[in-house]
């Protein structure tokens, strides 16, 4: 796929399979072209050159911010996308979110006093409410602090676990190394690495041999500067 | 759709400064156009001072005219506050508590009879004002000078009548009271019929002279009769013959009605679907909403929640309106298809807005910026203005949907008025153009 704005490539020819049931992690620096790259394997931007297959059905999509009405409840807002989604049952579809998000007891809250984990686990529920065998995750675990991470992470983990493709783009090489078991590396629109992170680090071993003694991050940061990045 | 029609239902109703707003504005909207228009015009209050001395009187002919209560016309026409003194009408107008103040010299009716003399002097009145703002001051001097040529006018009538009927005593004959005494009058025409009588009687030699005296009060009462009527229309010697050139115009309650409920949809339909839409991209639901619905649906849901609550809204004035001023609700789908024209107008309008402008915050001074002074321009009426400056402004307000959305309220309001069908299609063609604008905006929406 080929991403432009204006004179700017933001995807450069990046070509990417992913199985059900995987954990893709993409990442990279700011700018790499993460957020580019899902959305439009999300279908909200469209790319100019190259195509997006999705052949067992929809894709789901969280954005990097909550989008919630902030005004609505947190049932209320499941209902409204469950409707969107034109689910037959939107009623049940709500109480089985609300019962995979473990958010029954606070149905009846408005949103805007749900503290950011809560948020972001009622905005990848509305991204499951189409039953999607992809769910793409943009950066989902900013702003959430260490007890709220592993509970997102243990909620997404457990998605993949039941047959569901999961792409998510982070900042975060730990977190990106931990629970992704293929990576993407991305770098001004093109993809420098596309692996298991055991791979990655024999990567980073031969081209930034210096860093190879030092943490997993550090060493990442030299292999992108040795690649020119 | 219907479900995002219903989240923003929900939202709305979630925001409680919001949803009083917009219920407490039209009322309040409501209460002042009905006090306004179903109360008189006030008489302007002025404090009052007559030092005329009683029972002079305006003469004329050598005679005195009626008196012509000077005290009762004046009060009949402004609210008199009577005060004793010049300081204390003064202090009065200073103080706000009256407009102007008015003082009768006590010479004023001896300088009105001077001036039918060979000294004659000016008669004045002294009118003392606080024009502490310009449109006070215009409007202090337009109430003077609408006073002073209605005292004028009715003098120069009494004096009008007083000739005329001097005029008949000569021409006809009759009798009037000088110093107490009766005196008759003759008059031109029993004279003639006198020496007519008298001819015969007349030496031949000297009926030549006869016959000329007759002609000459022959030609005299013929041509008085024309004099009287001549003196009658100088008091007033051009009337108005006014004739207008537009189809009809409402009456001013019905258009103060119409101004009303068409600011109350405009700011209501405006900022609502400008804000919403704008939320949208707040919330950052839009890239998920655009998966799911299309963006023209999303925009026709801001359309028709604008439509929705500007018809409410709007309905709610008029009903307080109804109060105060009888409508007639036999018009009521007029009433309808204005206000949804209008609405439809203004939503889409307030569409474009919003995707132009994004934030919600820009989106709401944009909206004030532009509404404000278009509903001004749109009540600027021609002639007011250089005829280059009002070629500008109909254009302007052509461009936006409140000058037709007033046309079309006027219209619906007014049985007598012009025809709704015309602002209906030029509503229309707003709506497709800024339908069109939002809708092209929307592809950059999203974007940072």
């Amino acid at each position: 796929m080929v991403k432009r704005y204006g004179g700017r490539e933001a995807l450069r020819g990046i070509n990417l399979a992913v199985e059900p049931g995987e954990l893709l992690a993409i990442i990279g620096p700011n700018g790499a072209g993460k957020t580019t790259l899902l959305s439009i394997l999300a279908g909200t931007v469209k790319p100019d050159e190259g195509e997006v297959h999705s052949p067992n059905g929809d894709v789901g999509w969280v954005p990097q911010q909550a989008a919630l009405y902030r005004r609505l409840t947190v049932e209320e807002n499941l209902l409204l996308f469950a409707r969107l989604e034109k689910r037959g049952e939107p009623r049940a579809a709500v109480e089985e979110m609300l019962e995979l998000t473990g958010l029954s007891e606070r149905r009846g809250e408005l949103v805007a006093r749900l503290s950011g984990g809560n948020q972001q686990r009622i905005n990848i529920a509305i991204g499951l409410l189409g039953r999607p065998v992809a769910l793409l995750l943009d950066e989902p675990s900013v702003g959430l602090d260490p007890r709220q991470r592993a509970r997102l992470w243990e909620f997404v983990s457990r998605l993949a676990e039941h047959g569901t493709t999961v792409i998510f783009s982070t900042h975060d090489i730990q977190e990106a190394e931990r629970y992704g078991q293929r990576l993407l590396v991305l770098a001004d629109g093109e993809s420098l690495f596309d692996g298991s992170a055991e791979g990655l680090r024999e990567a980073v071993r031969g081209e930034a041999p210096g860093a190879a003694g030092s943490d997993f991050e550090t060493a990442f940061v030299a292999f992108l500067q040795h690649r020119g990045h | 759709m219907r479900w995002l029609l219903l989240k923003d239902l929900q939202i709305l109703r979630r925001s409680p400064l919001q949803a009083v707003l917009l219920i407490a504005y039209p009322v309040l909207i409501a209460l002042l156009i009905g006090f306004a228009i179903s109360r008189e015009p006030g008489k302007p209050r002025v404090a009052f001072i007559n030092e005329i001395p009683p029972g002079s009187r305006i003469a004329g002919g050598g005679a005195k005219l009626p008196a012509i209560g000077v005290n009762e016309q004046i009060c009949k026409r402004v609210e008199c506050v009577h005060v004793s003194s010049r300081a204390e009408a003064v202090e009065k107008v200073r103080s706000g508590d009256v407009l102007a103040a008015l003082i009768l010299p006590a010479d004023l009716i001896a300088r009105l009879n001077s001036l039918s003399t060979l000294s004659p002097e000016t008669p004045e009145v002294e009118v003392i004002v606080n024009e502490e703002n310009p449109l006070k001051a215009q409007a202090v001097d337009d109430r003077i000078t609408a006073l002073l040529a209605q005292a004028n006018l009715f003098i120069a009538r009494q004096i009008a009548s007083e000739g005329g009927r001097y005029l008949n005593l000569v021409v006809d004959g009759g009798s009037f009271n000088v110093l107490g005494r009766r005196i008759e009058i003759l008059g031109l025409r029993a004279s003639a019929s006198i020496l007519q009588a008298l001819r015969p009687a007349v030496p031949r030699e000297m009926r030549g002279s006869l016959d000329r005296v007759l002609r000459f009060t022959t030609l005299a009462r013929d041509n008085l009769d024309v004099a009287a009527p001549l003196i009658d229309r100088l008091a007033q010697p051009i009337a108005v013959d006014k004739q207008s050139v537009s189809a009809s115009t409402p009456p001013l309650d019905v258009f103060a009605i119409a101004v009303a409920a068409t600011l109350t949809l405009t700011f209501v339909t405006l900022l609502l679907v400008a804000g919403s839409l704008a939320l949208e991209r707040e919330e950052n639901t839009f890239p998920r909403l655009t998966g799911l619905v299309s963006r023209s649906a999303l925009l026709a849901e801001k359309v028709g929640l604008g439509i929705v609550v500007g018809l409410v809204v709007t309905l709610l004035m008029l009903a307080g309106v109804q109060i105060f001023v009888g409508l007639d609700w036999s018009r009521f789908g007029l009433w309808l298809a204005a206000i949804l024209a209008g609405g439809a107008g203004l939503a889409a309008t307030g569409a474009a807005l919003g995707a132009v402008a994004r934030d919600v915050r820009t989106v709401s001074l944009l909206a004030f910026m532009i509404s404000l002074p278009v509903a001004l321009l749109s009540l600027v009426p021609s002639g007011a203005v250089g005829a280059t400056l009002y070629d500008g402004i109909r254009v302007v307000t052509a461009l936006f949907p409140f000058k037709p959305a007033l046309q079309a309220m006027t219209a619906a309001l007014d049985s007598a008025g012009p025809g709704i069908g015309g602002p209906l299609l030029h509503l229309a063609i707003l709506v497709v153009a800024y339908g069109a604008i939002a809708r092209l905006a929307l592809r950059r929406f999203a974007s940072v």
